[in-house]
């Protein structure tokens, strides 16, 4: 019989062998599938338990922190804004009853101490409980909130402001906002997400879902592509009348002026569209595209929130919800012009502004600096990178004289900074009938898009407002002034 | 001879050690403090063990040293995690321990000459089956999610089931070792196919009937693989036929395959078992939570104390249903990852080796056939409950033995152990007698 016992015993161990295999496999093999699965809550409770780390503005002000709540097995941690509605976006919020949204989603991984396998799995030999490593931003608190006031104060609107030679982000203001703290209250949730918010949508992060068309901030895009490619120096004139034809339909300019033979730097300073029209005609489509491709058109801008809560900027075709290409047929003139169906966020229309400034190069935006751990140290810093290169710095220099004369004498006059050079660009996209704004016939998206100093910027900004029956040089060029000036007097 | 139990005794010392660390890790975890608490449960916990080694150093002097420091390792580890579950559950598992080893020394005490049990096997085969069935008796039975395991007699409730594998496997290894003889000598060749003699198929086939009842009436498919198997085991090293038992397990799947398809709860539990995703939030539960628990685990773990078992916060959401028992084994993956799950295996594997080598130095058919019988039912519930938990096997409602919460499961498994230790104490000694004094090299029994 013995021989049959160590037969038996051999079985045995085989049978054993498998229990082994299949524990390695769900432990190990599968692991990273078992965890992601939606029917485990685990991951979610036990980031809970895990000490999120801190948001910090670039002055060092805490802008979300964890709480803890409870004792022992059950300790949980909670989120908390101090500073409330002012980072409500591009923070977000992150709670595990809700979900995560904006930087907080983005950087979870920072932020929960899970970045890298092997720290973690040093830790687990050392016994050390996971924490996360805090954050500090570049976004500048006070900035931010004359943004927030003065969006607040005009309507509803957006703020983006950049730092041209780093692509930090300074400011990003939404209005209307809304408290992250009120999140985890179902009822003030619900009453977020609710329809009579339809309009308003304190949820949505105009900066960078918030698609306007960008009016004559656009031009500043045009007469790149038409500098870049040798179509026009800033001496070409173009005749410019009152009104041309342009695919069966009538451009105009304001008060149907003829400006007659001008060139780039008095078409820009008084935004004459029968000018741009014709400069987007003799461009092509093929290079206007290019050039708008360089600035970040047609892409996600590649900032360091979550992909599903940033929007590419272009030629929308509505009703397919697509972008269009450089082959598909649009009305060029009015492209030029940033009518069409050219819709822009306003993230994108400051990029433009810090590609301009940084002498041609356009950096990636970038919200956070810096990961700092437990320990105090730094673990990660932002590197500034070049994201493309639209412009050679002789044609920025050109664009940014153009631009400089359009504060100083022509529709930007707002936005002038006393004893700084700004160079800058309107825009005011007539928006009749949009739902956003109660459905009104006068209703205008009001545009400012520049930097400061002019000589040698330190932030380029965009503002927008919403709904206006102004223009841009109303409405957003003195919200580009008063944020522009507190970044300035911080330096 | 003595030279066993000292090994024994130094094996014991880590055993000792490790419950005093395993309660200082938890309660570090769970006080963020140390108390000296988890010393005086370590003490404890040696001072029982050593009572036990003495008794046994009297009664058992040649027995194997490496099953009851094993078996109290396991022990150990399985108070430290019931501990960490729930504390009063650990105070009522140490009781139950306390109270298995007096059983456990009754058996000695009583059954020296274990070879009085196969006088009563009829009655115990009676017993076995009583037990099996006793779940399904009205007023008494229970039954736990869909299978009918527990008896519950006033205020004690237990699992026959955990004591009627004993009885079965006594009566199995008298009724084969009588038979054995006819069973090889009598088999027919038909078709290639060596069967048994028809006289002798009758009594497998009762075997066969009884294991499908019990699949019928207590609809627990893993009980009844746990004994079929056991049983299949026990004919092959009988009777050495590798045929029988080939013919047995198409019986049985046959049969369990017929069940399955008309027992609604044992269909459930396959369907469980094949589409766990299906029915995520309720039936699949179980098996899905035991499947996350483990891939939380990782190579490593999270460390004693530290698996989520409620949701934080949320004391009623159960995030890994029957942790005590079921699925004790994903809770140890989840805690020391898969390197503690394969130290788990690895002295389970131990165990069922000694169990083995028992067998294979004890010199009579009934002493080799009990304890490859107890030897193989005891891997056999270790391969059901983990296989259950890993998703090799549909999940039943089996124990892991001497870890899992349950009074029965922990007496019925050191009965098991005392009988396996007079197996080898009368087997190792006659080794060494024979060995000695009239230098008969061969052990009796060897040729099968």
């Amino acid at each position: 019989m013995n021989r049959q016992i160590i037969k038996l015993f051999t079985f045995i161990l085989v049978l054993f062998a498998v229990l082994v295999g299949f524990t390695a496999w769900w432990s190990v093999v599968d692991a990273k599938e078992l965890k992601a699965s939606k029917w485990n809550h685990r991951p979610l409770y036990e980031q809970q338990q895990i000490p999120r780390g801190r948001i910090l503005a670039d002055d060092g002000s805490v802008i979300a922190k964890s709480v803890p709540e409870g004792h022992g097995v059950n300790r949980t941690y909670v989120r908390h804004y101090p500073l409330g509605e002012l980072f409500g976006h591009p923070i977000g919020y992150s709670f595990i009853e809700v979900a995560q949204s904006e930087f907080e989603k983005y950087h979870n991984e920072e932020l929960t101490g899970e970045e890298s396998e092997f720290g973690t799995i040093l830790d687990q030999l050392s016994g050390t409980k996971q924490e996360g490593e805090q954050i500090v931003t570049s976004l500048d608190p006070k900035a931010q909130e004359v943004a927030m006031n003065a969006l607040a104060a005009a309507g509803h609107g957006a703020v983006v402001a950049i730092e041209p030679s780093t692509g930090a982000v300074k400011v990003m203001a939404s209005s209307p906002g809304y408290n992250p703290n009120s999140i985890p209250n179902a009822n003030e949730f619900e009453k977020l997400n609710s329809q009579a918010e339809e309009a308003n949508q304190p949820l949505v992060n105009r900066a960078a879902q918030g698609l306007y068309p960008p009016g004559s901030t656009f031009k500043v895009v045009t007469a790149a592509a038409g500098l870049e490619s040798g179509v026009i120096t800033p001496e070409t004139t173009i005749n410019a009348p009152g009104s041309i034809i342009d695919e069966g339909h009538e451009l105009a300019n304001d008060y149907n002026q003829n400006w007659g033979s001008i060139s780039l730097d008095t078409a820009l300073t008084n935004s004459v569209n029968t000018w741009f029209g014709q400069l987007g005609q003799k461009v092509g489509q093929d290079r206007l595209f290019t050039m708008m491709e360089k600035f970040g058109f047609g892409a996600r801008p590649p900032i360091d929130l979550p992909e599903e809560e940033v929007l590419p900027s272009g030629v929308w075709d509505l009703e397919t919800g697509k972008l269009l290409g450089r082959h598909d047929p649009v009305d060029l003139a009015r492209v030029a012009i940033g009518q069409e169906r050219l819709l822009v966020t306003p993230l994108q229309d400051a990029m433009v502004a810090a590609a301009v400034a940084n002498r041609g190069k356009l950096m990636k935006p970038q919200i956070w600096s810096r990961v700092v751990n437990a320990d105090g140290s730094v673990t990660k810093r932002m590197k500034p990178s070049v994201y493309s290169e639209p412009l050679s710095a002789k044609t920025a220099a050109e664009l940014t004289t153009a631009m400089e004369g359009v504060v100083r004498e022509g529709t930007g006059t707002n936005a002038a900074i006393p004893g700084v050079p700004v160079a800058g660009k309107t825009g005011t996209a007539e928006t009749p009938s949009n739902k956003a704004c109660g459905g009104g016939a006068e209703e205008n998206q009001g545009w400012f898009i520049g930097f400061a100093p002019a000589n040698h910027p330190k932030i380029a900004i965009a503002a927008t407002v919403e709904c206006t029956t102004q223009f841009g040089n109303d409405v957003a060029a003195p919200i580009f002034r008063e944020v522009a000036q507190t970044i300035l007097a911080g330096e | 001879m003595t030279r066993a139990r000292n090994r024994e005794l130094l094996a014991l010392i880590p055993v000792a050690l490790l419950l005093t660390a395993g309660f200082a890790a938890v309660f570090a975890q769970e006080n963020a403090k140390l108390g000296n608490l988890s010393l005086t449960y370590g003490a404890y916990f040696l001072a029982v063990c050593l009572a036990t080694h003495i008794y046994l150093r009297i009664r058992l002097p040649h027995a194997d040293p490496y099953l009851f420091p094993l078996m109290a390792l396991l022990t150990a580890f399985g108070l430290v995690m019931i501990y960490r579950i729930d504390e009063g559950l650990a105070r009522n598992q140490a009781n139950w321990f306390v109270f298995g080893l007096v059983l456990f020394a009754l058996t000695i005490q009583f059954l020296r000459e274990y070879e009085v049990l196969e006088r009563y096997r009829y009655i115990i085969a009676t017993a076995g089956i009583l037990l099996l069935l006793a779940p399904r008796l009205p007023g008494i039975g229970e039954q736990v999610n869909g299978a009918y395991l527990g008896v519950k007699l006033g205020p004690i409730s237990f699992q026959p089931s955990e004591f009627a594998k004993l009885a079965i496997v006594v009566f199995l290894a008298s009724y084969l070792r009588e038979h054995r003889e006819v069973l090889i000598v009598g088999a027919r060749r038909v078709l290639g196919v060596t069967l048994p003699p028809l006289k002798h198929f009758g009594p497998m086939l009762v075997v066969w009937g009884a294991s499908m009842l019990l699949l019928v009436f207590i609809r627990d498919l893993g009980t009844s693989l746990m004994f079929f198997a056991a049983f299949l085991a026990l004919l092959y090293v009988a009777t050495g036929r590798f045929s029988f038992v080939v013919i047995g397990m198409i019986l049985f799947l046959l049969g369990s395959w017929f069940i399955v398809a008309t027992v609604p709860h044992v269909h459930e539990r396959v369907e469980i078992w094949l589409h766990p995703y299906a029915e995520a939030e309720s039936s699949g539960y179980q098996i899905l939570q035991s499947m996350f628990a483990q891939a939380d685990g990782g190579l490593f773990g999270k460390g004693f104390g530290q698996a989520l078992i409620h949701a934080p916060g949320h004391p009623r959401t159960i995030m890994l249903p029957a942790a005590e028992t079921d699925t004790i084994y994903p809770l140890v993956v989840n805690e020391l990852g898969l390197f503690g799950a394969c130290g788990l295996i690895a002295t389970y594997l131990l165990i069922t080796a000694r169990g083995f080598k028992t067998a294979l130095l004890a010199n009579d058919g009934f002493s080799k056939l009990l304890a490859t019988g107890l030897t193989a039912v005891f891997a056999v519930q270790v391969f059901v409950i983990i296989g259950g938990v890993t998703r090799v096997i549909p999940l039943t409602g089996v124990t892991l033995p001497f870890v899992s919460y349950g009074g029965s499961s922990i007496v019925a498994n050191f009965v098991l152990l005392a009988l396996l230790l007079l197996v080898s104490n009368r087997a190792r000694r006659e080794a060494e007698e024979g060995a000695t004094s009239d230098g008969r090299g061969e052990p009796l029994g060897a040729p099968a």
